[in-house]
């Protein structure tokens, strides 16, 4: 058995799962320390089922924390940052195009020296060795410990990337370092702003991650931990804390498959209704669909695989105006809602409050909002109703009506048909989708470098890299007989010499479960509507 | 006009439209000219009619492939070592810079080497969209030599080519670009202010700018960028035809490498209220586009491709198989369609078939 949890700004959400049944699932505040809202999340689920500790063979978390913190430019590390490179890309100094406030957070302390690759493996200039170590004496002199390395064509050779760390850490010796080929695709400024931000992250992520073991060791659950990221694969706790930057947008990923897996629907919109913003996504087969353009995530340009999503100002604690023309949001009063709603003895009128005004549903105080006259009520049902028709309506690809899965703690907002939609599905347990979501996450593995069709020809260079794809989803613990090659691109280098690609190649496979006696179970996991129990 | 830091984005935007597929990736090349900018000054854009007859003007580009500029970013140091190696072989100053190519990063890195400099920039350009070939613009067509080309990298390495053929200049040009690892900086085509006005193809940057604040302003006022599109390009001086070819949705994508080009066919289902099947051959450039088999624009005319909703560009490298995408089909002037311009990149230069008929009139056909 396994426990999903899904640690959110506002929320920590736990489901419990035996293969691919639902056994319980609950929500708790998110706690300031992390640590104790989890223990809570995880004792309450387990005690709900009347599983024992000692039955669960994994965790899976999944974590908004580090996309809030850059995005809420807090708890960021000052960053060092070296790019081997020149003579060549001093047109473009590192953190050009970030938001001034970020600069200021992690600082502007840049060095640009020698080295690098041409695209064909050559060597731009040799590495300038004196240079990498002049600038991490640099770093440390300003008390710096976080460390970012970028090379030109890093992807293709990581050789320069990798001297350079070990100069830096010969300097610094408990520097937290990144590289660039570590964790980007090729296109320098996005890879090099993934690494710099990951490198900003790098206490938070010690924090973060470590909450989440000291969390589970305080009860008693000494299993393997996985922690989702962008495109909805797990990697393993020791990867997150390394890679913080990669569970950016695991969260709407996390709950656009958590809503596949409890409707059985693997061709729908989900609507994620929270507390502040709703998310509105494609699910194509089961996944969610990517998006086309370059993502920014905090203003910070990146090449992340990404979802597509939409998110719009609402959610059931967004603020409601009167008076001059009604407004619903997009401020909210946030975690803030059993304080501040109406219905909770405040005084700030929410979506919530005309939920609970309309009759939809029934929580907190409804003596608080009985003063609201009818018509304001259904003027801000009906634009509530309205902003989420128009962002299905954005996100479709046809004039059809199509299926829609309602999910999140603020689904409850909807109350009656949307049009454009030819079924809404409200699923059992919807406002723990992320935290299922999580419990039934893939493992992934990806290739992405210049290939030379000339020795091996095409067929045998696509076998190689779909090997070594393979390899790295089995090395991060997939199931070997369970792998799938889910995505091949071939981008032939336009101008360059013949056969030169650039490939990319990315394999998915089940996680291999082990229970608590170290046996190794099969544990697959399908979107098969009817196995979820929906008693709550 | 003057091109200052907040018109960027919307410039980028309108120049990779224009780069009807190619051209590179339009924001790399947005943040070298702002990073230029940033430290250097405004860019002065000068109008055609405004040069004098005997004012020096002269070319300067990024040759090679787009995936390397966006590892070994483009350097408008060695754009500068290249200009004055021009100069130098000129025996005088420059006065204007023109760009090769109104289409993605060519139109852009001009501007960067400008706000460097100090030099304006002639609100024109050789190819009225983006080409693969340095030889396949109008100053070429209407008699200007290429020579002397002169290409430089990053280090500091500066090679000249002196040939009477244009073709053979930019044959040499690509293999030395080769060797200096896929990418390089070339100044080519030094002409009098009297050659440029005879032969360049005018208003193209102040379209592209156009074209961009277009997009944006319908965004932000929600109305549908492609009507705006086409209303700014009938406006245009002259005046553009252009037209939605398709309205769909990515199915398939072929690529392969020919003579060094990236070249292949994308393949488009209808979606909506348009039915049948669409398809883009394209060689970097878009050059043909089919709806159920039959011709409806070809090169020079210009085939883009957008995002269906936002009217985002998307280039050629940047095709994927399940994009949403609306194709828009735009005329060109008649300076790119004489007999001449047609032989050098009409659809024959590219090896197709078919013969090369407006958008205009392949429209009146085919509804």
């Amino acid at each position: 058995m396994r426990i999903g949890v899904d640690v959110g700004g506002t929320n920590t959400d736990a489901a419990l799962m035996d293969d691919e049944r639902v056994l319980s699932s609950v929500k708790t505040p998110t706690t300031k320390d992390i640590g104790s809202g989890i223990i809570k999340a995880i004792r309450l689920v387990l005690d709900k089922s009347g599983v024992a500790a000692s039955e669960i063979a994994n965790i899976m978390l999944g974590t908004t924390q580090f996309t809030n913190a850059l995005i809420e430019r807090r708890r960021l590390n000052k960053v060092g940052i070296i790019r081997l490179a020149l003579p060549a890309t001093d047109s473009l100094p590192p953190l050009v195009d970030w938001p001034a406030p970020l600069v200021a957070e992690i600082g502007k302390h840049i060095h640009l020296v020698k080295g690098g690759y041409e695209f064909d493996g050559r060597e731009i200039s040799a590495l300038d060795q004196r240079a990498v170590t002049a600038a991490a004496r640099d770093f440390r002199r300003r008390g710096i410990g976080a460390v970012a390395v970028s090379s030109v064509f890093s992807p293709i050779n990581s050789s320069m990337e990798k001297i350079a760390e070990n100069i830096v850490r010969n300097e610094i010796p408990d520097v937290q370092i990144t590289l660039s080929s570590d964790i980007g695709r090729l296109g320098l400024i996005e890879r090099e702003n993934a690494a710099i931000m990951n490198a900003a992250l790098a206490d938070l992520s010690t924090h973060v991650v470590g909450s989440f073991r000291a969390a589970l060791q305080s009860l008693n659950l000494q299993v393997p931990f996985h922690i989702s990221q962008n495109d909805g694969t797990l990697m393993s706790a020791d990867y997150a804390e390394k890679y913080p930057v990669l569970t950016f947008a695991s969260g709407p990923t996390n709950s656009m498959r958590g809503a596949a897996f409890l409707s059985g629907l693997e061709d729908a919109i989900v609507v994620d209704i929270g507390g502040t913003t709703s998310d509105i996504g494609v699910l194509q087969h089961g996944f969610p669909r990517e998006s086309s353009v370059p993502t920014d995530i905090g203003s910070v340009r990146t090449n992340f695989r990404m979802p597509d999503i939409l998110a719009i100002g609402l959610g059931g604690g967004s603020r409601v105006r009167t008076g001059d023309g009604l407004t619903i949001g997009p401020d909210s009063v946030g975690y803030q809602l059993t304080d501040e709603a109406l219905v909770f003895g405040g005084d700030k009128l929410t979506a919530t409050d005309i939920a609970v005004a309309a009759g939809i549903i029934d929580i907190g105080e409804p003596s608080g909002v009985s003063h609201l006259d009818a018509r304001t009520v259904t003027e801000a049902m009906e634009q509530i109703h309205m902003a989420i028709e128009e962002a299905i309506d954005r996100m479709k690809t046809s004039i059809t009506d199509v299926p829609v899965i309602l999910v999140g703690g603020g689904s409850i907002l909807v109350s009656g048909e949307l049009q454009g939609v030819s079924e809404l599905h409200r699923p059992g347990r919807a406002s723990e989708a992320n935290a299922i979501g999580a419990a039934i996450a893939q493992i992934g593995g990806e290739v992405d470098r210049v290939f030379s069709y000339r020795a091996l020809g095409r067929d045998g260079v696509l076998e190689a890299a779909r090997d070594e794809a393979v390899k790295k989803v089995v090395e991060a613990g997939g199931d070997p007989d369970r792998v799938k090659i889910i995505d091949i691109e071939e981008l032939p280098l336009a101008y360059g010499p013949g056969d030169t690609v650039r490939l990319r190649v990315k394999a998915v496979s089940d996680l291999i479960y082990q229970d608590a006696t170290g046996r190794i179970t099969q544990d697959c996991v399908r979107n098969s509507p009817g196995t979820v129990s929906n008693e709550d | 006009m003057k091109i200052d830091i907040s018109m960027l984005a919307d410039f980028a935007r309108g120049a990779a439209l224009l780069g009807t597929g190619g051209g590179g990736d339009p924001y790399i090349g947005r943040l070298i000219v702002q990073q230029e900018i940033l430290e250097g000054r405004a860019v002065d854009i000068i109008e055609l009619q405004g040069l004098d007859d005997d004012a020096f003007v002269f070319s300067a580009a990024c040759m090679g492939a787009p995936m390397v500029m966006t590892e070994k970013l483009p350097s408008i140091r060695a754009l500068q070592v290249a200009m004055k190696e021009m100069e130098g072989l000129c025996g005088r100053k420059a006065d204007a810079i023109i760009p090769l190519e109104v289409g993605g990063i060519n139109s852009t890195l001009p501007l960067a080497l400008a706000a460097r400099t100090g030099l304006p920039v002639v609100n024109a350009d050789g190819m009225g969209r983006a080409f693969p070939e340095i030889q396949m613009v109008t100053f070429s067509i209407y008699g200007c030599s290429i020579a002397p080309i002169v290409v430089t990298d990053e280090h500091g390495h500066i090679i000249t080519i002196k040939v009477a053929s244009n073709k053979q200049g930019e044959d040499f040009a690509r293999s030395i670009v080769d060797d200096m690892g896929g990418q390089a900086q070339i100044s080519c085509y030094p002409m009098t202010g009297r050659q440029v006005k005879d032969t360049a193809v005018p208003d193209t940057l102040s379209l592209a700018y156009e074209l961009g604040c277009g997009i944006s302003a319908a965004h932000e006022e929600k109305r549908d960028p492609f009507s705006e599109i086409f209303a700014i390009l009938k406006h245009a001086q002259p005046p553009r035809f252009g037209k939605i070819l398709f309205d769909g949705k990515v199915i398939d994508i072929r690529r392969e490498i020919k003579r060094g080009f990236n070249t292949g066919q994308v393949t488009l289902t209808g979606m909506g209220d348009t039915d049948g099947s669409f398809r883009i051959t394209f060689q970097n450039e878009n050059l043909v586009a089919f709806h159920n088999d039959q011709p409806v624009a070809i090169v020079p005319d210009l085939i883009t491709v957008m995002d269906r909703e936002t009217a985002e560009p998307i280039t050629s490298e940047g095709l994927k198989y399940g994009q949403r995408v609306k194709v828009a089909g735009i005329s060109v002037p008649d300076i790119m369609t004489s007999a001449a311009a047609l032989e050098t990149f009409g659809p024959r230069a590219f090896g197709l078939e078919q013969k090369y008929q407006s958008i205009e009139t392949l429209s009146i056909s085919t509804t």
